[in-house]
């Protein structure tokens, strides 16, 4: 019998697929059911973000960022008001700053609570999907009722936050948080020893420590592969260096181990939410300069000089000096960065944003590789990717 | 923090004397300018050195600089874990003379570059896809280029008798409204200005 040539199958994934968490189109050329090779087609949700804040001030460019990565909006907010303000050479007031730090800590369990039950799903869980939506729910209405809106907040402007939390709220976030645990315990009994859940993700995509340096990661990737690094431990912004609060690792790099940390990681932001309830000052919540910050409402009705400022302000804007900056923070999925190039007008001349997830995605082709098809998706579910962030 | 951050910049000019220059601080980091063909050198060097170890490249973006003979620059941000520290290395580059890609350096560094010549059209030499990445199939441009509109050229809508999506040049129901705010009296002297410093 002659011998049959067996050329590789290519196959499409996406971008309209359940398991695509979004529009993620992927090129999959296969060996039977083994992938050789896959090539992320993205940009399916371009949105010329970066091109857009180039034509808009300061201020007008924080909505932007809540389109970013949508499922934890503040965290993105949080890296550009700390790159203006690093240009500026302000700092935050001491209670915007831990208000600041309670809400990216509830950004993080929000963005954790999508994950994490969303990867189950792919892998077959339907159940946490369901009772995270739930928390999250809750969640946003904490997100709604300090800044009137559920999702995109545009809550942390440079020079502290817009609005004081209002009154009774911080009790709320008390009570959420005491009865939160027993969610997670739930979630971890439906999964932990769960044997398909532990079939589908034990050893399946396992990256080491270099690999991960290699391509760039951060966040859960890379603490999944036991490397300790976190930057709110390391380069701490805000107050987080006055909390206590542990950084959990992985051993295995698996999407297991992966799954593990997320579920740690909540438990510790729930002591971070506490900790700044607890330790939250009285005072105001926006810097005192009103060439950065808007006056008060009632200052306005009386006040020329308050009238003026808040004019220019919503028209021209601030200007910030000419300068660049590099301003990193930890967030839920890695390290989000905004590389700011101002030239002294009103409008940045440059803003990059460097999105974990970019490289999370650049790296499938190189986790995925000898793989079966149905890995694929366990592992671009354990990667936690959104791409409003990716795409831009 | 800064005193740390001086040295290493000192080290590293002093170990790459042809290829680096300009080691200066702002705003707490730490800046380089390298030169455009050893910048592979660069990083690699980056990478490896023991007092170093600039072992994650974090980022690479382009920014345009239209009235620079050389227009654009390319930014590489890199974190040391050992160290703690963050280093910003900066190459000049026009639309012309291709730039030594760092893929071989960096894994990460490949969609990276394909974004910036997506955007930019930065040009990387040996790079092994350099492929559009962002923009649409067929796209043609770069559009975060200073003298790209904003509103671009082509726009897409679906054609019902075509039965697809149908590409035309962009039709703008209003005229884009451009606000500018910047005063024109700012920062310029007045005849007279002299004599009120004076």
């Amino acid at each position: 019998m002659a011998e049959v040539q067996i050329q590789n199958f290519t196959m499409n994934f996406g971008p309209q697929h359940p398991a695509a968490h979004g529009v993620l189109r992927l090129v999959v050329e296969m060996d039977g059911e083994v992938i050789e090779r896959v090539d992320p087609h993205i940009g399916l949700l371009h949105r010329g973000t970066e091109k857009l804040i180039e034509y808009k001030t300061y201020l007008q460019a924080v909505p932007y960022f809540d389109r970013l990565d949508y499922v934890a909006p503040m965290n993105q907010e949080h890296a550009y008001a700390l790159a203006v303000e690093k240009l500026l050479g302000l700092e935050a007031p001491r209670r915007a700053q831990f208000i600041r730090v309670l809400y990216a800590e509830i950004s993080r369990i929000l963005n954790h609570l999508l994950n994490v039950p969303a990867f189950a799903m792919d892998v077959g869980a339907m159940t946490p999907f369901l009772w995270a939506f739930e928390q999250r729910e809750f969640l946003m209405e904490f997100y709604e009722r300090v800044s009137g809106a559920r999702l995109h907040a545009a809550y942390f402007r440079p020079g502290g936050v817009a609005f004081d939390m209002p009154a009774g709220l911080a009790d709320d976030i008390y009570k959420w948080a005491d009865q939160f645990p027993k969610m997670i315990d739930d979630m971890e009994a439906l999964l932990n020893d769960n044997r398909i859940f532990k079939q589908r993700s034990v050893d399946i995509g396992v990256i080491t420590a270099e690999q991960a340096m290699d391509w760039g990661l951060s966040g859960p990737m890379l603490r999944g592969s036991g490397v300790p690094w976190d930057l709110r431990k390391a380069q701490p912004y805000d107050v987080y260096d006055e909390m206590d609060f542990d950084i959990p690792i992985g051993k295995n790099g698996d999407c297991y181990d992966r799954y593990l940390l997320r579920i740690l990681e909540m438990r510790e932001s729930l002591k971070i939410i506490r900790q700044a309830l607890d330790k939250m000052p009285s005072g105001p919540v926006k810097v005192d300069d009103r060439k950065i910050a808007p006056p008060p409402r009632a200052e306005m009705k009386r006040s020329m000089e308050a009238l003026i400022h808040h004019f220019k302000l919503y028209t021209e804007g601030y200007h910030v000096p000419a300068g660049e900056t590099y301003t990193a923070v930890e967030a839920p999925k890695g390290e989000f960065g905004v590389y700011l190039v101002s030239d002294g007008t009103n409008k940045p001349y440059r803003c990059k944003i460097r999105a974990p997830g970019f490289a999370f995605l650049q790296a499938t082709d190189f986790m995925c590789k000898g793989h079966m098809l149905a890995d694929l998706v366990a592992i671009v579910g354990s990667m936690d990717v959104v791409f409003g962030e990716i795409d831009r | 923090m800064s005193e740390a951050l001086r040295e290493l910049g000192e080290l590293i000019q002093a170990s790459l004397p042809n290829d680096a220059s300009g080691a200066r601080i702002a705003h707490g980091e730490l800046m380089i300018d390298a030169r455009r063909e050893s910048i592979v050198r660069v990083l690699t060097f980056l990478r490896d050195d023991s007092n170093c170890q600039f072992k994650l490249l974090v980022d690479v973006c382009g920014v345009d600089y239209p009235s620079r003979p050389e227009r654009f620059e390319v930014v590489y941000n890199l974190l040391s874990l050992r160290l703690n520290q963050r280093v910003r290395v900066k190459v000049a580059t026009g639309e012309e003379t291709p730039v030594p890609s760092v893929t071989g350096v960096f894994s990460s560094a490949g969609w990276y570059e394909r974004e910036a010549w997506d955007l930019y059209g930065i040009f990387f030499s040996d790079h092994p896809d350099l492929r559009r990445l962002l923009t649409d199939y067929g796209f043609e441009g770069h559009p975060l280029r200073k003298d790209f509109p904003l509103t671009g050229y082509v726009e897409v809508r679906y054609d019902d008798e075509q039965k697809r999506v149908v590409y035309e040049p962009v039709k703008l129901v209003q005229e884009f409204r451009s606000f500018d705010f910047l005063s024109p009296w700012e920062g310029m002297t007045l005849p007279g200005d002299e004599k009120a410093k004076g």
